[in-house]
């Protein structure tokens, strides 16, 4: 809680506003012209295992089913049955009521458990709801916690509202880490998008998330570099070092691919690991092992190759 | 623990001849006195054609072929001038990638510039040129204007194919004739061009490229039949050619020097002004008349913003220019690399701060890693002369006023950029600037709908736009 400390919250409104503006324009072209760097072969390779690495494998269906959590559980252990040397995913994320299911199905395997607490996806209830909902979840196993903010505090300038919610999740986290989820497919502009980054990371977010997967716009690469920059720059200013995750919509290897390029030309090295980078998909998994499977053998199985879910 | 796989273009999608003649008439001939010269692909120093330097004669036959052509021409109605015109535009999108690869072994610039900026502007040139052949009439230039005649046309080796689609596509939209003659360094784009005028079955002699060193081009643009002289290089030359065509009553654009201020404020968006900053100076390894050669930057956020440019310089990719992963290719000659050199030691002598990112240049070709200089003043000579190379001086200053007044303070007044959030002091900044093309939050954007000059040393005349036509009318 030293940020807090250091900014103060009647000043928060003041600092956020006085962060360096995001050039629409601009910040789409950088990432755009990331977007073309080529990866192939060896480092292609690298490029999928890490990917893999990263992944929080999420089901996040109002029809879940303890069967169905389990069946992820045991793909993300094991993603590829038939080649032992491909790694395991980073965490497995469902809502808390699932949290106990997946905890014992996940017990030793070193996969992390996350789950989407706070009244998950719309953030839309009161604070000891919110909190009651996190406690539960890390009772149940949860090591992570995925929070979403109140973008209608947001919007309406309501920062010190959205800086105490996040505060009071991060206590009731324990040690579990805290995802802050942004939602910036509502927040409208990258200005938002810098500076509620500002705010959660201040607020003691150990990693910021882009999104729910839950409204139309999700995680998109300029999004993202904003992000990474805000992470950059708040190292650089505080010494403390946040996760970024981009979730909703990163469905193939060539799009996660190109969101490594911008961790490497962004941040660098020191991002490139699960500690500190995380895919939010679903469906992501299914084609990083296809294409990994195609470059050891050199061709491409079906989908019926791999499992479902 | 995260690298890019090479990937280099093919150099196989085109191919080039050993030896080249010169295209006059709609034919290749080689010269008359005889003499060659050799183009090299500077990332290698390899030797990729032997290209016939135009003599006197050459100029003669050439000047001629297109005074022959230009009776039948001119007398076409626009709209068939602007068939063949569009028909050059569409050849060229279909066989841009042999001509980008052409471009980056000539040049030294990397594929994805040559490919994706400079392919697509080409392109775009001719079509626009196109559309104004049968307008001519509602251009503003008078109710029936008239082209000039034969247009003798000297382009710079740092965009040979745009350079060579400024001059060439609202030279025959208007009606005029050309003789063309391309750098010595990087001839063979411009002799591919010829080839994709005989495809489009341009009529003979409309179209002339002849290859030559200076006294070639000095040759054409003292020819008593020339009617037009367009030029784009340094100002030297520039000077040279004011001189020699002063008082003859041909018509004259000039396209010359610059050392661009790039002025970021301290309200700026400061991740994309390090871009464009980036873009300003190493685009095209800073082989760019209009390049953001001299970054102004608000004393206020100096530390920070440089802090901010060297990490991001840190990341440049320095090498082969067919490598579809490289930022920055190779410098286009040796004189060139020679003359960026001493410029830099010169900065470091004067006192300034010189710095590099760590990165390992290739053993053979031209290379000079991407350069800043800190601490640099408006006395030091590598804030005043124009390097025309991937090097940056950082001047400061704390007001507005005093930005302008320093970025004004040049002989030159080609192009500018202002960096800052607020609107209005963008519209106040903008219109203090002595300089032809002043980018806002951006910097080195084309278009062929927009004019393109410059003010000073920097030369006179318009190219491109509505106002690109009136060089070529009467």
């Amino acid at each position: 809680m030293t940020a807090t400390a250091s900014i103060g919250l009647s000043d928060l409104r003041s600092f956020l506003h006085g962060l360096p503006g995001v050039d629409k324009v601009g910040v789409e072209a950088r990432a755009a012209a990331l977007g073309t760097r080529s990866v192939k072969t060896s480092s292609k390779a690298k490029a999928i295992d890490l990917a893999i690495r990263m992944v929080d494998l999420t089901t996040l269906e109002g029809a879940d089913t303890p069967g169905k959590v389990r069946a992820l559980c045991a793909k993300g252990r094991r993603p590829d049955p038939a080649d032992p040397s491909c790694p395991p995913v980073a965490a497995i994320c469902v809502y808390p009521a699932m949290a106990p299911v997946a905890a014992a199905a996940l017990a030793g395997s070193g996969v992390h458990l996350a789950s989407v607490a706070t009244a998950f996806p719309s953030g839309q209830a009161p604070l000891d709801v919110k909190l009651a909902d996190t406690r539960s979840a890390v009772a149940a196993g949860a090591d992570e916690i995925d929070m979403v903010i109140s973008r209608g505090a947001f919007l309406a300038g309501d920062y010190g509202r959205v800086f105490e919610e996040i505060v009071a999740v991060k206590e009731a986290c324990g040690s579990a880490h805290l995802k802050v989820i942004l939602e910036t497919g509502e927040l409208a502009t990258y200005d938002n998008v810098r500076r509620a980054s500002w705010l959660a990371m201040l607020a003691g977010a150990d990693f910021i998330k882009t999104s729910t997967g839950k409204v139309s716009v999700n995680a998109t690469l300029p999004i993202t570099l904003v992000m990474l920059e805000a992470v950059r720059d708040f190292r650089d200013r505080h010494g403390r070092q946040i996760g970024v995750k981009p979730a909703g919509g990163i469905k193939n290897t060539k799009d996660a691919i190109k969101y490594l390029v911008l961790i490497n030309e962004t941040v660098g090295d020191d991002w490139l690991s699960p500690d500190w980078f995380r895919f939010g998909a679903s469906s992501l998994l299914n084609d990083l092992l296809m294409q990994r499977t195609k470059l050891t053998t050199g061709h491409y199985a079906g989908p019926d190759y791999f499992t479902l879910d | 623990m995260f690298e890019y796989a090479p990937a280099p273009e093919s150099r196989s999608v085109v191919d080039i001849a050993s030896s080249y003649g010169l295209f006059i008439d709609g034919s290749f001939s080689s010269s008359k006195e005889g003499g060659t010269f050799k183009t090299v692909n500077p990332a290698t120093a390899e030797v990729l054609a032997e290209v016939a330097a135009a003599g006197h004669e050459d100029v003669d036959r050439a000047v001629a072929a297109a005074r022959h052509a230009f009776g039948s021409w001119s007398a076409l109605p626009g709209s068939e001038r602007a068939k063949y015109l569009f028909r050059i535009a569409r050849i060229i999108q279909e066989r841009s990638r042999e001509l980008a690869v052409l471009e980056s072994l000539d040049n030294g610039k990397p594929i994805k510039e040559s490919r994706d900026v400079d392919l697509p502007l080409v392109a775009a040139h001719f079509f626009y040129y196109a559309g104004w052949a049968d307008k001519l009439a509602y251009a503003g230039f008078g109710p029936d204007p008239r082209p000039l005649g034969v247009a003798g046309q000297v382009i710079p080796w740092n965009f040979p194919l745009l350079m060579l689609a400024w001059k060439i596509a609202p030279a025959l939209a208007t009606g005029n004739t050309v003789v063309l003659k391309p750098a010595e360094t990087t001839p063979l784009s411009a002799l591919f061009f010829a080839d994709v005028c005989r495809q489009a079955e341009l009529p003979p002699g409309v179209v002339n490229i002849v290859t030559g060193a200076g006294d070639t081009g000095a040759y054409l643009v003292q020819h008593p039949d020339v009617d037009k002289v367009a030029f784009t290089g340094s100002t030297e030359v520039g000077r040279e050619i004011a001189r020699s065509v002063a008082g003859t009553g041909k018509r004259l654009t000039l396209e010359l020097g610059g050392k661009a201020a790039n002025i970021v404020f301290d309200d700026a968006p400061i991740d994309q002004a390090v871009d464009g900053i980036v873009n300003g100076i190493f685009f095209n390894q800073g082989h760019v008349c209009c390049a953001g050669s001299r970054l102004l930057v608000q004393e206020s956020i100096a530390e920070e913003l440089l802090f901010s440019l060297k990490r991001r310089m840190s990341t440049l990719r320095v090498g082969d220019p067919l490598d579809k992963n490289t930022d920055v290719g190779a410098i286009n000659s040796a004189a060139q690399l020679a003359r960026i050199t001493e410029l830099s030691e010169i900065g470091a002598s004067e006192g300034a701060e010189r710095w590099s990112p760590a990165c390992e240049l290739p053993d053979r070709g031209f290379w000079f890693a991407p350069t800043i200089f800190t601490g640099v003043t408006q006395a030091h000579r590598i804030a005043r002369e124009e390097i025309f190379g991937p090097v940056l001086s950082v001047l400061t200053f704390r007001t507005p006023a005093e930005a302008v007044e320093k970025a004004n303070n040049t002989p030159y007044g080609l192009s500018a950029g202002i960096w800052t959030e607020k609107g209005s002091r963008i519209l106040a900044i903008s219109s203090k600037l002595r300089a032809g093309v002043i980018w806002a939050n951006t910097f080195n954007k084309f278009d062929p709908t927009s004019p393109f000059g410059g003010y000073k040393e920097s030369g006179y005349g318009r190219e491109g736009g509505r106002h690109g036509l009136e060089a070529y009318l009467a």
